[in-house]
């Protein structure tokens, strides 16, 4: 199963303040082909993150890991742009496991 | 997934693995080049500007049909604080000229038009195809990969892996090692569109001229990285890049970096109005030569950003692609005319190819300056850049006191913060990394 979302007329943004800065709007200019039920990066289970698991709630360019409830870190690698900062910066502690999406799925960029 | 054999195997197509596949097929061999995206392109991400001589090795008519936006006329250099900028400007009439030195690109448009010509010189290009791992023989030789597609096992005498900086299947096969914080930045951009007129009129441009902008400074937070922006035709690629170990230790959210660029009063009024269209963000290897992997083995050799092959200092990296790849490719096309094995020795030669060009004497030039602009990133991306904003300003403003004292209240500056000790310092080190 696949779907595709683009935004037909992205919204007129010019230069904005640092502060308020919500990454599901910039997702939204991008297109994206969702592998629906197969994620192409999943986080192991764990009971409390490592230092390096929780980092990537904050660095992730595409806002892909949140903490849950329970003080987890999930991930919705739907708007992964596949940069691969998180595969490298859990290299060491394997808190997670990360493939490309498969051939013709996940980020397409228009320009790049 | 085809029956067939290979001479060879390109696995990706950004540049380096366009250039590889372009040249052997142009001299016979039956290539097959292997992408995961839906169209080559699609994964890809630069700046980006294009530099003429290392495609026109390759394509020399490329200007002919190639999509090239504006031809660079002048560079800024600016040293940012949080209110100003200090500039170095080049600009020359001279870069107006018949055959330019370098070029935007949008590499989603580029690397369409570079595939179709690997296409026309005869490769096979297959899209949508993702290489999972590398098959190899009983004695460790690389024999052709697996991939995603259904009976996915394809053979050739040599793969080239052109798999990019994130590339997974050299790493799984350890051919090379995991990419490590501290030598890779992840750098964040966005397309902002603007009416022609609009952008020629804020960069003092006409017809297809260019201006490109790079900045370090305040804006990083204290973070190695710097900022660009580039005009194309019809608009203006905007971006951000640290390094990757950085971004972990200040807990800076990398789109809020670029916003704070953005916001920059020196940056924002060149934005204004502008139209976002797209948002992506890349990894960029910057370990420089001491990062640089095994480029060779017993049927295999890896190219472009895979290879780590960067200059950070310089902003040159599709260049390094293209180099790496036409030399690894002209490596295999020997070897095949004069029907050798692809042995490691063999395929020694690409590298020692490599070392007669700018790729691995410029590499080599820059192998201190990495750990020196990590090592002083507090210095450099923060203290310097304030510092020299405030010499300026006390220089430039006139305000009743005299030049002497001046001089000596931007001197005090100066040693006050960094003492005469670290100066000298900073300055030494810089010169040996530099030189």
């Amino acid at each position: 199963m696949t779907r595709t979302s683009e935004k037909a007329n992205a919204a007129t943004t010019g230069a904005e303040t640092g502060e308020s800065v919500k990454v599901e709007e910039k997702l939204y200019y991008n297109r994206f082909v969702v592998d629906a039920g197969r994620p192409h990066v999943k986080v192991k289970p764990h009971e409390m993150p490592t230092e390096a698991l929780l980092a990537l709630t904050r660095m992730c360019p595409a806002g892909c890991y949140a903490l849950n409830d329970k003080g987890q870190v999930e991930v919705t690698p739907d708007g992964c742009m596949e940069c691969g900062t998180c595969r490298i910066v859990c290299a060491d502690t394997g808190d997670i496991e990360w493939n490309y999406p498969r051939g013709g799925f996940g980020i397409l960029f228009k320009f790049g | 997934m085809v029956e067939e054999r290979f001479d060879a195997i390109v696995v990706g197509a950004g540049p380096s693995g366009n250039a590889a596949a372009y040249t052997m097929a142009k001299e016979g061999l039956k290539v097959l080049q292997l992408e995961r995206g839906e169209y080559p392109g699609s994964k890809n991400v630069q700046g980006a500007i294009l530099y003429a001589d290392a495609l026109e090795k390759l394509i020399p008519g490329f200007r002919e049909d190639a999509p090239l936006e504006r031809h660079i006329i002048e560079q800024r250099m600016w040293m940012l604080d949080d209110t100003s900028y200090t500039g170095v400007h080049y600009r020359s009439e001279d870069f107006n000229e018949e055959r330019p030195n370098r070029y935007t690109i949008i590499r989603a448009q580029f690397d369409k038009w570079f595939s179709q010509k690997v296409r026309e010189a005869g490769a096979t290009v297959i899209c949508e195809t993702t290489v999972k791992e590398l098959i190899r023989n009983t004695q460790g030789k690389v024999i052709g990969v697996l991939t995603d597609r259904d009976e996915g096992a394809v053979m050739a005498d040599v793969v080239v892996l052109a798999e990019g900086v994130n590339g997974l299947v050299g790493q799984r096969a350890g051919l090379r090692d995991e990419l490590k914080p501290d030598t890779v930045a992840l750098a964040v951009k966005e397309m902002h569109f603007l009416p022609r007129e609009t952008i020629e009129a804020r960069f003092n441009l006409k017809g297809d001229e260019g201006a490109v902008i790079e900045a370090m400074g305040t804006v990083t937070s204290g973070m190695t990285g710097t900022a660009f922006l580039y005009t194309n035709q019809e608009s203006i690629s905007v971006g951000i890049g640290c390094l990757v170990s950085d971004f972990k230790e200040s807990g800076e959210a990398p789109y809020a970096l670029l916003e704070k660029f953005k916001a920059h009063p020196a940056i924002r009024p060149l934005l204004a109005g502008s139209e976002v269209k797209e948002y992506a963000a890349h990894l960029i290897p910057e370990g420089g030569y001491n990062a640089i992997p095994s480029l060779f083995g017993e049927g295999w050799v890896i190219v472009g950003d895979a290879g780590q092959f960067v200059n950070a200092a310089h902003r040159e990296g599709s260049n390094l692609a293209m180099t790496t790849g036409r030399i690894a490719g002209e490596t295999i096309v020997r070897l095949n005319r004069t029907r050798q094995e692809f042995s490691a020795t063999n395929l020694a030669l690409y590298k020692k190819r490599l070392e007669e060009t700018f790729v691995l004497k410029d590499l080599k030039k820059y192998r201190k300056l990495p750990g020196f602009l990590h090592g002083n990133k507090k210095a450099l991306f923060g203290l310097y850049p304030q510092l020299v904003s405030k010499a300026a300003q006390t220089w430039f403003r006139v305000d009743g006191t005299d030049k002497r004292s001046k001089e000596k209240e931007i001197m005090a500056a100066f040693r006050k913060s960094r003492g005469l000790g670290g100066l000298l310092g900073d300055a030494y080190r810089l010169a040996r990394a530099w030189r």
